[in-house]
């Protein structure tokens, strides 16, 4: 090696170092995680009516060759207030939802659609959380979008929140 | 109003720095431009140091309608942490790194006496440059003065989980041993300007150097220990980015060091000497820059801002690369030092420094590998422990080894090195190698740490064989107990490696365990409540031979933001630490224990400490010298 050569050296490492770490500066990670459940056919199930006077849901309903979001929720659960309004939003866009009460009682549920809106086409209740975890679902709310053979395309973990309705959409498009 | 004299004080600085710059580079066309200098830099660290002070006092009143005290403060937080918390997020903290920046300028230019007058303003303007850009930085993208309206009724930081001492100091050692290189990098672009690089340029650079290091060595030190106590885990280096970003430093800090003085007693070394002048304070901006960037996943989370994390790449950019390009190109022109032997005290220094040069390519490697690999492939991979530690662990025993020879070497040549000296200590390290086989299985390189260990205790000491004490400069003690902390350390490492005993049981209470020597009987545990935090604590008394202790770890849960840790119950004897931790109850009503016994673990924080010692012996002998020596020159113009 000519002596001048070495010189340069530490200034190509400079240069490998800048370009990395520019290049992370640039595409900043992204942490999503994709779920597992995606591209899995839902766990069989058939969940009496929550309340009375709406259809009850199973998981046949599910694979009637139409897209439908499904949602876990509870009257109990503060989150689930925070989404209800945006529920309503995608139900008037056209987002047909199917809706899971997890530990729940039929009083509870009505005055909560009453309080809250009902953007639900069936609900089926799930006293013991049995469906739930069959569903790997860690906690409501959960919204899952399956499209019309009954396969999971979409997991959205939390409340849906405005923000999160453009994404809703396109996954409702693409599942269709 | 305090907020608005602040950011005048800053902007006031700012502009200084600017002229400081200004005058430096038109340096010779002004003729004698030392005296408007000087000031300058004065007057820049004295307002910057005054900038500090302001939001310094605004966190102390709790002035809610300043942004980053309201983000970052509370009017029920006890005092200290009120002071405490200027530093502790993102604008506080680099108003901090530009104030020591500012203020070692200032220093520079009122205490340094040896440099020619153009080296000095070479050197204070590469200081105003660096000083420049950190200015500009904070007044265009984080400006710690800025107003917040409406004012909130109460600050949001009451974060309970930062108010410990540790956290106080710990981010303050680390930036005064990270800029206190800064003046180490201008000395070196200020001699490449100059292009006069000898002794007088290294016996200037010395101090401050061995400064920084000592700081560096305590807060690795300082930081070690807390990871080891917190993290609950009984481990005490987890080669986690932020770890690395401040060992690189102190690795290049090291090298230099030992460098220095080949330059200032020989007149060796010259390029390689500002080359890692230049690199040791690299390596601290890019630590700064990949811990507060949060770049990189590490257990230390801070947010990450694209926008600031460009602006301090792009003066990375400038900085480094400026100073890198002016080596390249200057280098050639400064004068070859004195030549030495292969065998001699130079020769030695330089092996310390190829060594301590490869493992900080080692640890900068494994540090940014994973962001080097998904650049290019798009994988996520992680560098863990094994990689480091399998490359690390050799070569700090080959520089312990080196260690045994290199301080008793001559200068220049070495004909018949006093290899007698060295037989001791290996004979030491032998009997203890062959020893070590009675205690059973354990790693070799735990093995070949602890006789290396022992008979650098031995070697570490004999420099000053044979020496009048009294008159051994006060600089040679301080290597000596630097050297032997290396000895003491690699001891702890060893043993901790070599010896530790671990148990993980789930227990009822009322059990009984055993960990190496001790046994150790679980009681039961108790809820136990603290401000923001509830906690299961568990109750165990430890025996062995006559000696009981109690430790009672807690499983804590923290309300505020919603967390778990394990408070690790720690007791220290004289022959190690017993470390307990309680985990989760499991069904059936048993709880997770883990116990470790470590025997001499603490004697790798007790070498840390000597390490650092010795710098500051070091730093205080050659102060006290220097001082010494100008009076007498003044005594004798007299």
């Amino acid at each position: 090696m000519k002596p001048k050569l070495w010189l340069a050296i530490p200034l190509i490492v400079l240069a490998f170092f800048l370009a990395a770490v520019g290049w992370r500066l640039s595409s900043p990670p992204n942490p999503t995680v994709k779920s597992r459940l995606i591209g899995q056919p839902l766990p069989e199930f058939a969940l009496a009516a929550a309340v009375p006077g709406k259809p009850a849901l199973t998981s046949a309903d599910l694979k009637a060759g139409e897209p439908r979001l499904l949602n876990l929720f509870a009257s109990w659960c503060v989150p689930c207030i925070a989404e209800a309004p945006v529920l309503v939003d995608l139900r008037r866009r056209g987002v047909v939802i199917d809706a899971i009460a997890i530990r729940d009682g039929p009083a509870d549920i009505a005055r909560f659609l009453a309080d809250h809106g009902d953007p639900f086409a069936r609900i089926g209740t799930d006293p013991q959380s049995q469906v739930q975890m069959a569903l790997g679902s860690s906690g409501v709310p959960e919204s899952f979008i399956v499209d019309g053979r009954g396969v999971i395309r979409y997991q959205h973990i939390g409340p849906v929140m405005p923000q999160d309705v453009p994404t809703i959409l396109a996954q409702w498009e693409q599942a269709k | 109003m305090i907020a608005e004299i602040g950011l005048a004080a800053l902007s006031l600085a700012a502009a200084l720095a600017l002229l400081q710059f200004a005058v430096s580079l038109a340096g010779g066309r002004l003729g004698e431009v030392r005296a408007l200098v000087v000031p300058v830099a004065v007057a820049q660290g004295a307002l910057t140091l005054f900038a500090f002070a302001m939001l310094i006092w605004l966190f102390l009143r709790t002035d809610l309608s300043v942004r980053l005290v309201a983000a970052n403060s509370h009017s029920l937080k006890p005092w200290f942490y009120k002071v405490a918390g200027t530093w502790g997020n993102h604008e506080g903290s680099m108003l901090l790194w530009v104030t020591v920046l500012a203020v070692a300028g200032a220093a520079l230019a009122l205490f340094e006496r040896r440099l020619p007058d153009k080296a000095l303003q070479a050197t204070l303007g590469a200081q105003a440059a660096l000083a420049l850009g950190f200015f500009a930085f904070l007044l265009l993208a984080s400006n710690p003065f800025a107003r917040l309206y409406p004012v909130p009724p109460e600050g949001q930081g009451l974060n309970p989980l930062l108010q410990d001492p540790g956290l106080a100091f710990h981010p303050p050692t680390l930036y005064l041993g990270y800029v206190g290189l800064s003046v180490a990098f201008s000395l070196a672009v200020g001699a490449l300007v100059t292009r006069d690089v000898g002794p007088a340029l290294a016996r200037a650079m010395r101090p401050w150097v061995l400064g920084a290091w000592v700081l560096l060595t305590i807060g690795i030190t300082a930081g070690s220990y807390w990871a080891y106590y917190e993290l609950g885990w009984g481990g005490w280096w987890f080669w986690d980015p932020v770890e690395n970003a401040s060992l690189m430093p102190w690795l290049a800090a090291t090298a230099l060091l030992h460098s220095i003085n080949v330059l200032a007693a020989r007149g060796g070394l010259r390029a390689w000497t500002i080359m890692l002048a230049v690199v040791a304070f690299s390596m601290s901006m890019v630590g700064t820059f990949l811990v507060r960037s949060g770049i990189l996943t590490s257990v230390h989370s801070f947010a990450v801002d694209p926008e600031r994390g460009t602006f301090i790449l792009a003066l990375l950019t400038i900085y480094i690369g400026g100073a890198l390009a002016l080596f390249a190109w200057r280098v050639g022109s400064v004068r070859e030092g004195a030549r030495f032997d292969l065998v001699s005290r130079e020769g030695a220094l330089v092996a310390n420094n190829l060594i301590l040069s490869v493992i900080l390519g080692t640890v900068f490697v494994g540090t940014l590998y994973p962001l080097f690999v998904e650049a290019a492939t798009g994988d996520k991979i992680s560098v863990g422990p094994p990689y480091f530690n399998a490359v690390t662990g050799p070569l700090t025993l080959a520089l312990a080894l080196l260690l045994f020879l290199g301080p008793l070497l001559n200068w220049r040549r070495d004909d018949r090195p006093n290899l007698r000296r060295i037989a001791l200590p290996l004979l030491v390290s032998m009997l203890v190698f062959a020893g070590s086989f009675l205690f059973g299985a354990m790693s070799p390189l735990a093995r070949l740490g602890l006789a290396v260990a022992a008979g650098l205790t031995v070697a570490s000491i004999m420099p000053l064989v044979g020496r009048n004490l009294r008159r051994t400069p006060l600089a040679s003690w301080g290597m000596v107990i630097s050297h032997l902390g290396v000895a003491v350390a690699i001891a702890g490492a060893a043993s901790d490696t070599a010896f530790t005993r671990e148990t993980l049981a789930a227990a009822r209470p009322g059990e009984t365990l055993t960990v190496g020597p001790w046994t150790v009987r679980f009681n039961g545990v108790d809820p136990v409540a603290g401000p923001n935090w509830t906690a299961v604590e568990g109750h165990l008394t430890a025996t062995r031979g006559g000696t009981a202790l109690r430790l009672d770890p807690q499983s804590r849960t923290f309300s505020d933001p919603p967390t778990e840790t394990n408070e690790a119950a720690i007791d220290t004897v004289w022959d190690g630490q017993l470390y307990t931790v309680l985990g989760r109850q499991e069904p059936g009503g048993r709880w997770q224990l883990r116990l470790w016994w470590k025997p001499m673990v603490t004697l790798l924080w007790l070498g840390g400490a000597l390490i650092a010692l010795g710098g500051l012996l070091a730093l205080i002998g050659r102060v006290l010298r220097d001082r010494r020596q100008r009076m007498r020159a003044r005594e004798a113009f007299a």
